[in-house]
């Protein structure tokens, strides 16, 4: 196969992860032989279907500590977002709690739940964050009060990788009696993450970026004590009436599967994405030495790197690399080339938030493939950083 | 433990998945894409997904542009109820759970004994009151079958102002649909029920029409419904939307094979009670009553036997209930406990109804002769 033909090299398992082959032949036989409604009670197809349901909530409910009726099955972590944010707010607005607490830097999904709250009268702060993309604890604490009904804040950030402490802000919330929802769609699986010890109230989970099925996450819903929500979506009265509509058994099969082999390969992977971030950098580092590293650079995701290349916009490097599947931050805004607001929210001027680019590396990524990303990439730099000269580097791989 | 003869009638509460839809879904689960991503694989998911797009469109006659993914009809109803706000409401007493639950006030237009809504009731509703609303009525109705006088209703709606929604999920794919001679301005769309997959729907809408996103966020779906698409689950839709034809086809040998089971379990039981039979039903519904054997015991004797029916909707958690559309149409809470529903599907075949009549039959006989 010539170089021209052959698929890009994924660098992009922020935005998504592929299913993994295990996963998916799990899922294959409930999508034709076994394809009862796990709402059939009546019948034995019906039984079956739930029976494997009940089987993968209780592998995601391993997977972070919870017990298997914490965990609520939903169409994928930003419609979990949306639950946790708004069916909180709905919730306990009727008993004077009106105002909730999140980051400038959260997923759309969150600030957009929060937008819509705010149309309806809900009061929400959105915190800065410190220059490395960390919550500032003491900001935090003074930014609650007695009406705050909720503290939303991502486990780890899906564009610059960011780890956020969670067992601080959950023990702040705790103490005031609080909620605390983290987004944990980058978090979960790859950090080890016990949401009973830390004290999250409500976690939301994905299934795709987790090497599961789109259209399937999850929220975790803390039982003791209670964590009361609002359903999104009401109808059937499925999943103890938080979130009605026939549950997809081979999605939450999938979701299950990918928890468990999350759960039983996390800190392997974990260990060797770690050796190939430090890799990628390092390389990256030597061949250019003016890169700039967006996030903190050691709490954060081991699979993540949020780069800038002064000088480079990141539309011009993705173009001139097109043997890598890179992308400039969020795949749900990737089609706007607005500069991103989480980089904003770090303090990066605009030109070096327009030359950032977000490394994403995963479960199938190779040493091999890193060497190749970071000779193309610093090549590609180089050229264009010469004010379109090329260099002799570039003119041999042509 | 599934007997060695199994004869699924429950196909209404969820249909297998087409072999041709499974198989364009293994490839695409085989493949990774964000669908917003601008490199190769992301486009790849993003042409996958519009390319559904337009097999959902040409299911209904409706837009491109019109179809908006969701995860499945009940998201989708949702959207509808709570999405218009500043519209009043009017949703007919027998529509699905998902239009009648909570999440907004609403007026029932109520339902006659025949299994139809009354649409003289409809007209007066809308008449006494003249802020602008949004009326919904379901297509054919999941448990009866009966088929609702939609064209009807949407042009009562419109002589006064209001907006007509229909939730089609049981007539995709039973009957030709065309979204604009029915007269609708929305409707609800499912996948499982046609032979796609679980957790995939569309809700059929206007770009035009200011719809609020009942799940915000990165502004998907054209800002409609945010969430990273669900791309094997849209792929097997479409391949579904695409074989509708063939569903369409063969609804004339599945109101045979309905209509034998029909005659046969009255023959044997001439006192057992066919709902809506008088109105025109989905050629693949029935929903029967037993006279004086609830259906409990019904359906546990017929799944012993390893024939799969239901007792009303497959929606709520683990215990059966009255069925709310039956209560509707005014049949006494005694026969409502009766009512069972038999739904047929592309596959079901005459040894299946053989199995029905014969299992039906003789637990009627045995219940007869214990009471005796």
């Amino acid at each position: 196969m010539s170089e021209r033909n052959r698929p890009p090299i994924y660098l992009d398992y922020q935005a998504t992860t592929p299913c993994d082959p295990r996963v998916l032949a799990e899922m294959l036989p409930w999508f034709t032989e076994k394809f009862g409604n796990p709402g059939s009670i009546t019948h034995a197809y019906g039984r079956e279907a739930e029976a494997a349901v009940e089987r993968a909530r209780a592998q995601v409910a391993a997977l972070i500590g919870a017990e298997p009726r914490e965990i609520v099955f939903t169409s994928g972590a930003t419609e979990s977002n949306n639950l946790a944010v708004k069916g909180a707010a709905h919730f306990h607005r009727p008993f004077g709690r009106d105002h909730i607490v999140t980051l400038a830097t959260e997923h759309k999904c969150v600030l957009e739940s929060c937008a819509a709250l705010e149309r309806e009268g809900i009061r929400v702060t959105y915190l800065p964050v410190g220059p490395g993309g960390l919550v500032d604890l003491a900001g935090l604490a003074a930014a609650l009060d007695e009406r705050t009904v909720l503290v939303s804040v991502m486990a780890a950030h899906n564009e610059i990788g960011v780890v956020q402490p969670l067992a601080e802000i959950a023990a702040l919330c705790r103490a005031r009696g609080i909620l605390f929802h983290s987004d944990g769609a980058q978090a979960v699986g790859k950090l080890p993450l016990d949401a009973a010890k830390s004290g999250i109230d409500l976690l939301s989970i994905s299934g795709h970026k987790l090497y599961g099925p789109k259209g399937i996450g999850a929220l975790y819903v803390r039982r003791r004590p209670r964590a009361r929500i609002a359903a999104l979506i009401d109808g059937g009265g499925q999943e103890r009436g938080l979130r009605s509509g026939t549950l997809p058994t081979p999605l939450c099969v999938g979701l299950g599967a990918a928890a468990a082999l999350a759960q039983a390969e996390m800190a392997a992977e974990a260990e060797r994405l770690l050796g190939l971030r430090r890799q990628f950098l390092a390389g990256i580092r030597a061949r250019l030495p003016d890169a700039v590293l967006n996030g903190d650079p050691e709490r954060r995701l081991p699979g993540n790197l949020n780069l800038s290349f002064p000088g480079v916009p990141a539309p011009d490097l993705m173009a001139a690399c097109p043997g890598l599947a890179l992308s400039t931050g969020s795949a749900c805004t990737a089609a706007e080339l607005e500069p991103s607001y989480v980089l904003r929210a770090l303090g990066l001027p605009d030109a070096l938030a327009a030359a950032s680019i977000r490394i994403g590396l995963g479960r199938f990524t190779t040493a091999e493939e890193v060497d190749f990303a970071v000779e193309t990439m610093a090549t590609a730099v180089r050229r264009l950083t010469s004010g379109g000269g090329v260099t002799s580097a570039a003119a041999r791989a042509t | 433990m599934t007997p060695p003869r199994a004869t699924y009638l429950d196909w209404n509460a969820t249909a297998p998945l087409l072999p041709e839809a499974a198989a364009a879904m293994a490839d695409a689960l085989g493949v990774c894409g964000n669908a917003s991503s601008v490199h190769r694989w992301g486009r790849a998911a993003r042409h996958a997904i519009e390319a559904a797009r337009r097999e959902v469109a040409a299911l209904v006659g409706a837009a491109e542009d019109e179809i908006l993914f969701t995860s499945g009809g009940t998201e989708a109803n949702q959207t509808v109820l709570r999405g218009l706000p500043g519209r009043r409401l009017i949703v007919s007493a027998i529509e699905h759970d998902s239009l009648r639950a909570a999440g907004a006030a609403y007026d029932m237009v109520p339902a006659r004994e025949d299994g139809c809504v009354d649409l003289a009731a409809l007209e007066r509703m809308l008449a006494r009151d003249r802020r602008p609303a949004l009326v919904s009525l379901m297509l054919a109705n999941n448990e009866t079958g009966a088929i609702q006088p939609v064209s009807e209703a949407a042009r009562i709606a419109h002589r006064h102002g209001a907006l007509l929604h229909t939730d089609a999920v049981q007539a995709a794919a039973r009957l030709a649909i065309d979204k604009d001679a029915l007269g609708a301005d929305l409707m609800t769309l499912s996948a499982h029920k046609i032979g796609g997959p679980q957790g995939v729907g569309a809700l059929v809408a206007s770009p035009d029409l200011p719809l609020a996103p009942l799940v915000a966020g990165g502004g998907q779906e054209r800002g409609r419904r945010a969430g990273t698409e669900n791309v094997a689950g849209i792929v097997g839709f479409g391949v579904a939307a695409r074989l509708a034809g063939e569903r369409l086809a063969g609804a004339a040998r599945i109101a045979a094979l309905r209509d034998r089971a029909e005659h046969s379990l009255r023959a044997a039981a001439p006192r057992a009670r066919i709902f809506a039979a008088a109105v025109p039903r989905l050629p693949n519904t029935l929903c029967i009553a037993m006279p004086r054997v609830p259906a409990a015991t019904q359906v546990m004797a017929l799944d012993l036997a390893g024939v799969m029916v239901s007792a009303g909707a497959a929606c709520s958690s683990g215990k059966l209930r009255r069925s709310p559309v039956l209560e509707a149409m005014g049949v006494a809470p005694d026969e409502a406990d009766c009512a069972i529903r038999i739904s047929l599907g592309w596959s079901t075949t005459d040894a299946d109804i053989d199995h029905l009549v014969e299992t039906w039959v003789s637990v009627y006989r045995r219940t007869r002769a214990n009471a005796a």
